[in-house]
């Protein structure tokens, strides 16, 4: 994974990039270029972590403003292409905002800011996110949101479930989402969008290691 | 080049649920107003505009809407246009 680099979207109002960058490094010893949002040039990157945090103070909506940045209007050649794009959190959020994912994340269902770890159900390691042991599993990762409440209509969810494109289930569902969802990916498996945090599950000296699996994903080809 | 005022309403869809107007319901019932049957917020925009007449101005905010002061997915709009 020499060459192998992951770009790090960074917006005004990002406070994962650095997270990200740390996980991808230190742990895992994977590359990392920070690329602020203005720029459109994503020739240098092999893949693509949209972070954490408050893009553009969340002003709108969460992820509004940022879908008309440079960057995000050249993401959509570097989709098509089939290189993979993580969308965490705020990211998630923007990959919905943007069209990339189908739904909207809203305010959570009982109004709080929710910080906690929560245990997951995979459902479908489609373009292999997650590990994939044939049985159905359970792994654990942070979430710190007000507004991940993850909403779609009747069509749009039978279209995730039969197409297999839901990648994550609370087992408890903390903030009101349909189908208990906290992750989807694009049909074709390169885009994942998720609420939890993988960047902050990546050491056991912080809790826990289920994250590293789907960063590591990221050099996936 | 006529100048139009526009006011801009954006409303989580009905089929969506509102917990920010369930909360304010809930203290609206506690200051002991009563009869409240539904309580939901919206968000309200107000553009000054220019064009040439109310067609072109409608076309414009149209967009505005759809592509960025609503989505879509979970919010309707409308809007009134006075001219100034």
């Amino acid at each position: 994974m020499d060459n192998f680099i992951v770009g790090v979207i960074v917006f005004p109002g990002s406070n994962c990039d650095r997270d990200v960058s740390w996980a991808l490094e230190g742990c895992l010893d994977i590359r990392t270029k920070y690329l602020w949002h203005e720029s459109s040039d994503l020739s240098d990157v092999d893949a693509i972590v949209l972070p954490g945090g408050f893009s553009y103070g969340d002003y709108l909506r969460c992820g509004a403003i940022a879908r008309f940045s440079p960057l995000i209007n050249a993401l959509d050649e570097f989709v098509k292409s089939g290189k993979r794009v993580l969308g965490i959190c705020n990211g998630f959020q923007i990959l919905t905002e943007s069209g990339f994912l189908p739904g909207a994340l809203t305010a959570n269902k009982n109004l709080n800011f929710i910080c906690d770890d929560v245990e997951l159900d995979i459902v479908s390691s489609k373009g292999g996110w997650f590990n994939d042991g044939g049985e159905k599993q359970t792994i654990k990762l942070p979430i710190a949101h007000g507004e991940g409440r993850y909403h779609c209509d009747s069509d749009t969810l039978k279209k995730l479930v039969d197409n297999e494109l839901i990648a994550l289930r609370y087992k408890n569902n903390p903030n009101g989402s349909s189908f208990d969802i906290a992750g989807i990916t694009n049909e074709k498996g390169n885009v994942l969008g998720l609420m939890p945090h993988p960047e902050r599950a990546c050491d056991e000296t912080i809790g826990g290691t289920d994250g590293l699996f789907t960063l590591k994903s990221l050099i996936l080809k | 080049m006529d100048q139009f005022a526009v006011k801009v309403f954006v409303r989580l869809r009905p089929s969506v649920l509102d917990p920010a107007g369930e909360a304010t319901k809930s203290a609206s019932i506690k200051l002991g107003a009563e009869g409240i049957k539904s309580l939901r917020i919206g968000k309200m925009i107000e553009v000054k505009i220019e064009g040439n007449g109310e067609n072109e101005v409608r076309e414009k905010i149209d967009l505005l809407c759809d592509r960025l002061f609503a989505n879509t997915v979970i919010e309707d709009y409308e809007y009134s246009l006075e001219k100034l």
